[in-house]
């Protein structure tokens, strides 16, 4: 563990870190890869709606001693979709089964009856209706939309509308796979699995806004220096807080695989098992997106302003007179490398030279333009 | 807890101590609270604990062919769920069987008789002319005091003057023909399938516009020139009805609601104002349709005596209606100074009227007790159902997910918490603690809180809440984690430790502050917009996102403040997790910098 102590501290003073940016087109491969499959298996599988959004059958048995475990089993063996069985207060059995219609349920009394071992004309089948109305569906698209305006008005405020924008793609990109990783499996969608997504949405958001606020706060003051370009200057903030995106994500995801893997593997298929896939897989893709796919999104949009393609040519020409002067003959891509520059000015840092991994500003002393018209004593910048 | 010394740092350090015990009182009184309640664990859901299912069947009524169909039973479920699940978080389930049932299943610990009334209620609601009342089986009557009816703003007169103490009169027969019914009577107040075919879903939101669904019912009232006279023919057959009429006895009660049409005078039956007798009333047309009322409260009187009253708001029709009947019955003698408030064709109650109450606000008061007012304004709220329902049957239910799924829940997120707290500990080291810590003051400020909910909004706690607190687990934690990352940062620019948790402090919450409004800002949007289960999730999420920002500035920052002057902290030991050379920090005096390995290190955590 001390490794990962020593690692943040390397990574934080920027000896060390990873080309997030620069391999964005690998990521964004990735992505749009995994996407048109989600798109594909749902296209193709579409999605098995649990009883609550399309009705089905319900089926009164007269008073047994079935287990409700055995009578669920037998249910879900016959029908071949999920059922919820309860036992009601005379001792009878309610087997409610998803997406089933009149003919279907006169051969699943049939065969229940057969397994359950009661007559077939004992057991009482009728069809009812979803208990998630149009009317819960449709309030709750229309709140999603209220939202999502709502929260890219307010990023487009707090930070800025490309930052909006990127984080409305990966909150997308994360829920699709979500989605889409629903109908490759095959779990029924129950109620359960609509909060799990909502759960999904707010937590994606909530990881892409902490990373942004470190990138808004490293990317301040770029158009008074011509040391680094947006995109380096956006992969030192990811760099930055990488410790604590790997912390939150390992602390996210660990109840969620206790559910998962523990919970579900002790109970086989329920509705704990739907509720924890969907949150396991969508918290997963929310962690990657920020850093993955957000941060290098608005590195791109930020590059292809008049203002930063200015900038990358000064730093260009720059490090050109740079290399030619010799001063310094760095590559500008080994991330690792660290030459002792002491020489440099007090608050330049070794990692200038390695342009694509950027060290920060440093020491708490001469620190200009930084702490500059802000009255509160803020920390060192990461 | 060690007195707070003054620092250097006043201003940013503050009174830690205080907040801590502060925070540490609202935790026990809220403890306390549950454990006086008597309500030590959250409700559960239908899906964990089981509950009461409630078959309703649609009845036929005269004069309504095909109204049962599947777009009014639709209707019905809409307003069944909206009057059973107020707020969402109740986690009752509503949903059609058949062509004419409605199942309603409620959670184990709701009050399943006070739910099978707010259910069955059909909520048909009348504002009728009063032609002649009496105490019904002449008991000795004591006066009583006659409730009245005003403007919300109490202009209106409640000394209880309107005494109709020996209103034994047989033949009070109504008179006044100052003018004739100009109204086209419809066929049926009820007819709402049609008006319902463009809008089939009626609005769930509280404010309810779901009885705005165009004007069936009682058309041909928009003149208001009408008085409350009855048609002359039926008169006499009303007056035989009437003085028939034994209201004490539940049979005759039942019926005398049948086949009412709200276009005919009636005869009806009312709980009389002292509430232990019965009254028996005849009552003219309906005036006021309850279509028209817009939006009802339960309020408490503090100013009459009149104890719990149930206030209602009417649309604009409504309100010109009202305004029209109550200036015409303010002119008359008692008991034509009455309009009977009929609900279900009982009358509920018969204020009477001393001047034209145009402010489109009306109030009923009977002898109301606070459950009674508050189902009675929920009711009056979502509007009427469009079909007459009988209970079919109530029964219990069990668990739909069975308890093992509770508790393999439970047993793996305690796993879950094992492992974050192995985490935690392996890379926080001492600063483990104080996460630990808050993540403890955190979950026993949500359990307590979702358990003193149940009973007040009747919040219940389903798998996927469940779920969602585990969720919540990590975005609480995430609060700490940037906090403490911030602290390192700090410790690693070779501050010393206590200057560096306060300067990491302010950065720190920002980024907190601004990721969880985005989260707050989504529980918010959804619990306004969205209706059921949706609802209720939104609420849950809120209340999580509120607490752990209310648990990392009242907890964890007034911890770490203290914390900081502590020896082992302070100290930078070895397991404190804040050892600067184990943060590589640089040394104070920074000229030159021993260069760091450049060996790649693998940016996985190793124990995770």
């Amino acid at each position: 563990m001390s490794k990962l102590g020593d690692l943040g501290a390397r990574l934080y003073r920027g000896e060390v870190g990873y080309d997030f940016v620069g391999k964005r087109k690998i990521w964004y491969g990735i992505s749009i890869l995994i996407t048109i499959t989600a798109i594909v298996g749902l296209a193709v599988r579409g999605l098995n709606m649990g009883i609550e959004f399309e009705g089905g059958a319900v089926f009164n048995t007269p008073k047994t001693s079935v287990s409700v475990a055995k009578a669920e089993e037998v249910a879900e063996e016959t029908s071949g979709h999920d059922a919820l069985v309860q036992k009601l207060g005379n001792d009878t059995l309610r087997i409610q089964i998803a997406g089933v219609d009149t003919a279907k349920s006169d051969q699943i009394k049939a065969e229940l009856a057969k397994e359950l071992d009661m007559k077939a004309d004992d057991i009482n089948a009728d069809l009812v209706g979803p208990s998630w109305g149009e009317q819960i569906a449709n309030k709750a698209w229309q709140g999603l939309a209220i939202f999502m305006v709502l929260v890219v008005i307010y990023l487009a405020i707090a930070f800025e509308w490309r930052m909006a924008l990127a984080a409305l793609i990966a909150l997308i990109h994360d829920i699709t796979i979500t989605v889409g990783v629903y109908a490759l499996v095959g779990f029924e969608v129950t109620p359960g699995t609509v909060i799990g997504l909502l759960t999904i949405l707010g937590y994606s958001l909530y990881d892409t806004v902490v990373v942004f606020d470190s990138l808004k706060e490293q990317s301040k003051d770029l158009a008074k220096q011509t040391r680094f370009t947006y995109s380096e200057v956006a992969n030192r903030s990811i760099n930055s807080t990488l410790v604590r995106s790997i912390n939150t994500t390992v602390v996210a995801l660990l109840p969620v695989a206790g559910l998962l893997f523990i919970g579900g593997g002790f109970l086989g298929a329920g509705m704990l098992n739907d509720i924890s896939l969907s949150l396991f897989v969508g918290l997963a893709a929310g962690a990657y997106s920020s850093i993955f796919i957000a941060t290098p999104l608005v590195a791109d949009l930020k590059e292809t302003e008049p203002q930063m393609k200015a900038l990358k040519k000064r730093v260009l020409a720059k490090r050109r007179a740079a290399a030619a002067k010799g001063e310094s003959a760095e590559t500008p891509v080994s991330a690792d490398a660290n030459p002792d520059d002491g020489a440099a000015e007090p608050d330049e840092d070794s990692a200038d030279a390695a342009p694509a991994v950027v060290g920060p500003r440093s020491g708490p002393r001469s620190q200009p333009a930084r702490n500059r018209g802000r009255g509160r004593p803020s920390g060192k910048r990461r | 807890m060690a007195a707070p010394k003054k620092g250097r740092r006043q201003a940013a350090q503050g009174k830690p101590g205080r907040t801590l015990v502060l925070i540490m009182i609202a935790l026990v009184a809220l403890t306390g609270g549950m454990f006086l309640s008597g309500h030590t664990t959250p409700r559960l859901g239908i899906d964990l604990a089981g509950g009461t299912s409630i078959t309703l069947e649609a009845k036929n009524e005269p004069g309504q062919k095909n109204a049962i169909n599947q777009t009014n039973l639709n209707t019905a479920v809409g307003i069944i769920n909206n009057r059973v699940n107020g707020l969402g978080v109740s986690e009752a389930e509503v949903q059609t069987q058949g062509d004419r049932n409605i199942i309603v299943n409620i959670p184990k610990g709701t009050n399943a008789k006070q739910a099978r009334e707010q259910v069955g209620t059909t909520a048909q609601l009348y504002f009728r002319p009063v032609l002649a009342q009496q105490p019904s089986t002449g008991q000795a009557e004591e006066p009583k005091p006659k409730p009245s009816s005003s403007d919300k703003d109490g202009k209106g007169d409640k000394d209880g003057k309107g005494d109709k103490g020996d209103q034994s009169k047989e033949s009070e027969k109504p008179q006044d023909k100052a003018t004739s019914p100009t109204g086209t009577p419809t066929t049926q107040g009820r007819s709402v399938t049609d008006g319902l075919k463009d809008e089939p879903t009626p609005s769930g939101t509280p404010t309810g516009d779901a009885k705005d669904k165009g004007d069936q019912g009682d058309k041909g009232k928009d003149d208001g020139k009408k008085a409350p006279t009855p048609p002359a023919d039926p008169t006499a057959k009303l007056q035989e009805q009437f003085t028939k009429l034994d209201c004490t006895d539940e049979k005759a009660r039942l019926k005398v609601k049948e086949g009412v049409k709200p276009t005919d005078p009636v005869v009806a039956c009312g709980k009389s104002s002292d509430g232990k007798g019965w009254d028996k009333f005849i009552l003219g047309p309906s005036e006021v349709n309850g279509k028209e009322v817009d939006d009802a409260k339960a309020v408490y009187d503090t100013q009459g005596a009149a104890g719990w009253k149930v206030t209602m708001k009417f649309t604009g029709k409504g309100t010109k209606q009202f305004g029209d009947i109550t200036g015409k019955l303010a002119s008359q003698q008692p008991p034509q100074n009455e309009f009977g408030i009929v609900m279900d064709g009982e009358v509920v109650s018969a204020p009477y009227v001393k001047q034209a109450l145009t402010s489109g606000e009306a109030e009923i008061s009977g002898s109301f007790t606070q459950d009674e007012a508050k189902d009675l304004a929920n009711i009056l709220s979502y509007g009427a159902l469009p079909l007459t329902f009988k209970e079919q049957s109530v029964t219990t239910v069990s668990a739909a997910l069975g308890g093992e799924q509770l508790r393999a829940g439970l047993i793996a997120g305690a796993i879950g918490l094992a492992l974050v707290i192995v985490y935690m500990v392996a890379y926080y080291r001492g600063l483990a603690f104080i996460a630990i810590a808050s993540l403890g003051v955190s979950a026993a400020l949500t359990y307590t809180i979702m358990t003193l909910l149940g009973p007040t909004i009747k919040f219940a706690l389903n798998l996927p809440a469940v779920c969602g607190a585990i969720v919540a687990i990590g975005i609480t934690a995430d609060s700490f984690i940037v906090y403490f990352e911030r602290i390192r940062d700090e410790i690693r620019e070779g501050r010393t430790l206590r200057p560096a948790v306060e300067r990491a402090w302010p950065r720190a919450r920002r980024t907190i502050l601004v990721s969880d409004f985005v989260s707050f800002l989504a529980a918010a949007v959804l619990f306004v917009v969205t209706v059921g289960k949706v609802q209720g999730f939104a609420f849950t999420l809120g209340l999580t996102t509120l607490l752990d920002v209310v648990v990392v500035f009242f907890f964890t920052k007034p911890l770490m403040t203290i914390m900081a002057r502590k020896k082992f902290f302070a100290g930078g030991g070895k397991w404190s997790g804040l050892d600067p050379k184990r943060l590589g920090a640089k040394p104070p005096l920074r000229r030159s910098r021993a260069a760091a390995t450049a060996a790649p290190v693998d940016p996985t955590p190793k124990e995770a």
